[in-house]
């Protein structure tokens, strides 16, 4: 469980976020929604110690992780497992060698039991046969579950996503999300997913916060965000026609 | 004015700070000693077809240069070969060709760690808890550091034999009175002098581009911003510490 107290973060004279507090269970997949610009990026890398709120605390099963030392968030770090916007898989490595990688540098495992583990991980997102490629010679989708795969390498037992069906179709995104949703619940992990896709937040929102300017606007899951009275969410989850019009529709038939 | 001044010891602080870091220890030294072998092929290896290339034709031109503009009655004919000798060994076998290394080897160590900064692979390293300075920029150094005698060494002999063959082939003047003037008078010192000087340099251009490329901020035009700049800083640095090192070691 990771919770968040207070989180306070500026830039030079800009407050970025404005005193969130928050709380991610484990074993669901835990949604930050938001306009771009909002700081929900912002936070997901307070989160994960790529930036240092100025104020509040982070706590990791009760740790908090902003008054850790060097040492004791380097410790934490390799609890965690993190997909990002861009797959950031290694240019220089296979498919294989990606998903190996952290087990190379933490693992005292024994080459053939490291190889294992590696085509384990790729298997469980259906990439097997595609070990031996580099990233630039997959599709984007293909990327994103090589980043599943190493994600879970180390069975961390926090799972961050950065909007991890960017730049994917639909049916692909819904094959991502439900990888993660299944990884979550299957290995009990915390899941922090910022996204702004809907069809994650519908599909797989199993607890949802609102950003709006930096602070929390709203919480709930995702069968109270269809019917929820905040307007300015209400603005963001339907702003597409599509959704207004499955609202509309769905508004009649009550 | 007050950011002219604050900027460069800004940027000289950043600079020792991520050495710091940088000379760290490792994490796990099997995955280095990897990464470390990768960069010797990489950065140096790839780099001896260009070294010998440059080397052989310049020697050749400074022996017929020498050659033309020194040809009198009263000059012994061995200075053309004693004077390539030592021009290629003295300066440009370990200082112009670590300028035109900085262009080749600068500008790929930039603009890879640039890319893996603005493509977010640092930061996957560095959520792992991997301390992704020392896994990405000690290899580099080390493995750069490790070839530059070589590359030295072989642009010395591609050089002489550059200045050879325009004698043999292209009959600038007597083979024997080159060699001979090679010979004339040699210096061991001068060999390690130039793989001194060498070293220095090759810590510059590894280090200074690894800088550039992992401070970038932005997108592509800022990879090949960084890329530009760590080939503009590597050779103003190179030169000025060739003028420091050679009047340290020769002065």
């Amino acid at each position: 469980m990771i919770e968040l107290k207070s989180i306070y973060k500026s830039f030079e004279d800009k407050d970025v976020l404005m005193d969130i507090d928050a709380r991610f269970d484990n074993g669901k997949t835990n949604l930050i929604i938001g306009q771009s610009g909002s700081g929900k990026t912002v936070l997901m890398k307070c989160i994960v110690g790529l930036l240092t709120p100025e104020r509040g605390q982070i706590l990791y099963d009760g740790r908090n992780f902003v008054s850790m030392n060097k040492k004791e968030k380097i410790a934490l770090r390799r609890e965690m497992g993190m997909i990002f916007q861009s797959a950031a898989l290694f240019d220089s490595l296979s498919v294989l060698e990606n998903v190996m990688f952290p087990l190379d540098m933490f693992s005292n495992d024994t080459l053939r039991d490291r190889i294992r583990r590696a085509r384990f991980c790729l298997d469980r997102v259906n990439l097997i046969d595609a070990q031996k490629k580099y990233p630039g010679e997959i599709s984007g989708g293909m990327q994103k579950r090589v980043a599943i795969a190493r994600a879970i390498a180390l069975n961390p037992q926090y799972l961050f996503c950065d909007e991890p069906n960017s730049g994917l179709d639909p049916k692909t995104s819904l094959v991502i999300d439900e990888l993660i949703h299944d990884i979550t619940t299957e290995y009990n992990m915390t899941t922090i997913i910022n996204t702004h896709d809907m069809n994650s937040v519908m599909g797989i929102g199993d607890s949802i916060i609102y950003i709006y300017e930096g602070h929390k606007e709203w919480e709930g899951t995702k069968d109270e965000v269809f019917n929820a009275t905040n307007e300015r969410l209400n603005d963001f989850i339907f702003a597409s026609d599509l959704l207004k019009k499955v609202k509309e529709e769905g508004a009649l038939q009550k | 004015m007050k950011t002219m001044i604050l900027k460069p010891i800004e940027t000289v602080g950043k600079y020792l700070m991520l050495m710091g870091r940088t000379f760290s220890r490792p994490e796990r030294m099997r995955v280095y000693f990897k990464q470390y072998v990768n960069e010797m092929a990489q950065l140096g290896v790839n780099s001896i077809g260009i070294v010998l290339l440059i080397s052989f034709f310049i020697g050749a031109v400074i022996t017929i240069q020498i050659k033309l503009n020194i040809e009198s009655a009263w000059m012994p004919r061995w200075v053309v070969g004693y004077t390539t000798r030592e021009i290629m060994l003295l300066e440009f076998s370990s200082s112009i060709m670590c300028l035109i290394l900085s262009g080749k080897v600068g500008s790929n160590i930039a603009s890879e760690i640039g890319t893996m900064r603005v493509t977010q692979q640092i930061d996957a390293l560095e959520i792992m808890g991997i301390n992704s300075a020392s896994y990405l920029i000690m290899p580099k150094i080390a493995g750069l550091m490790t070839m530059i005698p070589f590359l030295v060494t072989f642009s010395i002999v591609a050089g002489i034999i550059g200045g050879f063959c325009t004698c043999w082939f292209g009959g600038v003047m007597n083979a024997a009175d080159f060699e001979l003037g090679l010979q004339y008078w040699f210096q061991e010192w001068f060999i390690w002098c130039s793989f001194i000087k060498s070293l220095f340099f090759a810590f510059i251009i590894s280090s200074v581009s690894a800088y550039f490329g992992y401070t970038v901020e932005g997108g592509s035009i800022a990879v090949g911003k960084a890329s530009t700049d760590s080939v503009v800083m590597s050779s103003v640095l190179i030169l000025f510490s060739d003028l420091v090192l050679t009047q340290l070691l020769m002065g």
